[in-house]
């Protein structure tokens, strides 16, 4: 066990400096650094100045030299300035990072709380009209674009109902702590989470459906059967033991999704999280925090995946065996 | 006294009768589901009117801005209003679909080539060489990869449509490698593999001309999924304004509108009807895509 976990972590280790690697790339790549990016339009400074500064902040050094010095603060949780919002791009991440890991936490919960019940009804009663309903929106959840779905979310019920705010994360006149406080980030956070969460459902109860209706025939649930376990507890106590257990350590693995979503749905609802930071630095061509954001985002991926492995081999002995 | 006298045609058609191809099998079982031949139909009827209404329109006419006519509502003239340049939105709505369908099917086509290649040569020599490939594959699909794309879209120089093209490609292949490793490596175990390699045919003749064919169906279910999964992706990323450059117009392009508040609401005539209609094709799509996934396994075959 020990040594699986040990062996699985390892890998993680060059994975981490592979994507660093590719990240620093680049972003060396990238037109015009933040030297240009900040003075370029400033016809007071001359090239000889930008010349200066760039020598000043290390930009003309060889490759290698600038990556050590990169990777090194990096480890150390500081990704340098920003030079659009001239403060630390630590700092300015700190400070969107919760309103992003708040809209994934609820999207996951609310994915859950919607496929777990689905997905046991659907793989229990197959072939009933309850199955075939769950499996048609399971259809629709598949088929749509995230984008699509938030922006007729938006549509419906922001702009023709009414009912939610059109975007934002808060109103900001509204002292914080107060129950009025958590009652507007609430109404604030409903429709991006609902947006994300009701297409989001598709493969928890694909995976819990399917494994259900094989779980089902299997000889220990029909020994259950033959002992005279009420139908009820040969669900709840036999198959949903060994068909939940892997759905929790998907977790992981959703959080891929839940990254790519948050750029869609954060743009959409202009809600001030991580990927709207991602979409407004890269067109200001702010490339430390873009760098700064790809690399969290690769190693929040790598570690979720990490954990979801590890869990998955707790779960499920038959994994470790290689 | 004669002899019976065998028929060879007869026999040949019996055979064909008793082994359908895979194409007729998929046309049996949409004709079975009336969901997936309605998809079909209407899927067709976007794609052929996509493809050929171009040819009657004058194109010049359709960039072309007039101040006069900004912002109409729909009207008989304009059957889907007109945008901020007074531009004809469903003629834009048109050349939108074929963009977006034409760069959907070169995604899919060439990361299927890709996908393909890389995943019958880690399957078919396995061992230490799979080892590697799977390493690498496996350490590409952590990737963040819809952000990689937005840099790399930002990066790349003279950005046009085949860069763009290339770029979605490059990261749009991983799943289909992975699942054809998976069935290769099932594959290098039979017989006819063994057969053709101590006959001493090439590898890569026995991995393109004996593996590959039987592995067609899997590609082809495969490719009709990620089909619209690609659409999905190029429209978003268009949205986002990452996606074709300004003057190539896609579905994107128009749904991009909505990201100022006063057009979603009041304007809603330039983003919705582009929105209702990528979600009718991802729909079509996908029904037509799980009528050749049940065609393609007799065990999950309705008809």
């Amino acid at each position: 066990m020990l040594k699986f976990i040990l062996r699985r972590a390892l890998l993680m280790i060059p994975q981490l400096i592979l994507l660093s690697l590719i990240i620093f790339m680049l972003s060396k790549a990238m037109p015009g650094d933040a030297v240009t990016g900040a003075f370029m339009s400033n016809p007071n400074v001359s090239p000889e100045q930008v010349e200066k500064i760039r020598e000043k902040l290390g930009l003309n050094d060889p490759w290698y030299e600038q990556y050590g010095r990169w990777i090194g603060k990096a480890v150390q949780g500081d990704f340098g300035q920003s030079y659009v919002h001239k403060q630390p791009v630590t700092s300015l991440l700190a400070g969107r990072i919760e309103n992003t890991v708040l809209l994934s936490l609820f999207t996951a919960i609310v994915i859950y709380l919607l496929a777990i019940p689905l997905g046991i009804v659907a793989g229990r009663w197959t072939d009933t009209w309850a199955d075939k309903m769950i499996v048609t929106y399971n259809y629709f959840a598949f088929a749509t674009p995230l984008f699509i779905f938030a922006l007729l979310m938006l549509f419906l019920f922001s702009f023709i109902l009414g009912w939610f705010p059109i975007g934002g994360s808060g109103n900001i006149r509204i002292d914080p702590g107060s129950w009025e406080y958590i009652v507007d980030r609430a109404k604030h956070l409903f429709l991006p989470v609902m947006s994300g969460a009701l297409i989001g459902t598709y493969g928890t109860i694909q995976y819990l459906r399917n494994d259900i209706i094989d779980q089902k025939i299997k000889d220990y649930v029909k020994t259950a059967r033959s002992k005279g376990v009420p139908e009820g507890k040969v669900y709840t106590r036999h198959i949903l033991r060994n068909s939940l257990l892997p759905i929790a350590a998907f977790l992981g693995y959703e959080i891929t999704g839940l990254i790519s979503g948050s750029i869609f749905i954060e743009s959409i609802y202009s809600y001030p999280g991580l990927g709207q930071l991602f979409l407004q630095s890269i067109a200001q061509r702010d490339f430390t925090v873009v760098t700064a954001l790809v690399m969290v985002s690769g190693a929040a991926v790598i570690i979720g995946t990490l954990l979801s492995d590890i869990i998955l081999s707790i779960v499920d002995p038959r994994i470790r065996i290689e | 006294m004669t002899n019976p006298v065998i028929d060879e045609k007869k026999l040949i058609a019996q055979e064909k009768l008793n082994n359908p191809s895979l194409l007729r099998t998929i046309w049996r079982e949409i004709m079975h589901d009336k969901m997936a031949l309605g998809s079909l139909i209407l899927f067709t009827i976007i794609v052929l009117s996509a493809y050929i209404s171009p040819l009657f329109v004058d194109q010049t006419a359709l960039t072309r801005v007039n101040f006069l006519n900004v912002w109409k509502p729909p009207s008989l003239d304009n059957w889907v209003g007109t945008d901020d340049g007074g531009r004809d939105v469903f003629g834009q709505l048109m050349i939108g679909t074929r963009n977006s369908l034409t760069i959907g099917v070169a995604v899919t086509l060439i990361a299927g080539l890709i996908g393909l290649t890389y995943g019958l040569i880690s399957g078919y020599y396995g061992g230490a060489a799979d080892n590697v490939m799977m390493r690498i594959l496996e350490f590409l699909m952590v990737l963040p990869s819809l952000m990689f794309i937005i840099v790399f879209v930002t990066i790349v120089p003279n950005y046009n449509v085949f860069t763009f093209i290339l770029i979605m490609s490059i990261f749009a292949w991983f799943g289909k490698a992975r699942l054809i490793r998976s069935r290769a490596l099932q594959e290098r175990e039979l017989d006819y593999i063994n057969a053709s390699k101590t006959l001493g045919t090439p590898s890569f003749k026995i991995m393109f001309f004996e593996m590959f064919p039987n592995l067609s169906s899997l590609v082809i279910v495969n490719m009709t999924l990620t089909l619209a999964n690609n659409i999905g992706i190029e429209t978003g990323l268009t949205f986002l304004g990452f996606g074709l450059p300004a003057g190539t117009p896609s579905l994107g392009t128009l749904i991009s509108f909505a990201r100022n508040p006063d057009i979603i609401k009041n304007k809603w005539w330039v983003w919705l009807p582009a929105a209702l209609l990528i979600l009718v094709m991802m729909l079509c799509i996908n029904y037509v895509g799980q009528a050749v996934k049940r065609a393609s396994d007799a065990r999950q075959r309705l008809a």
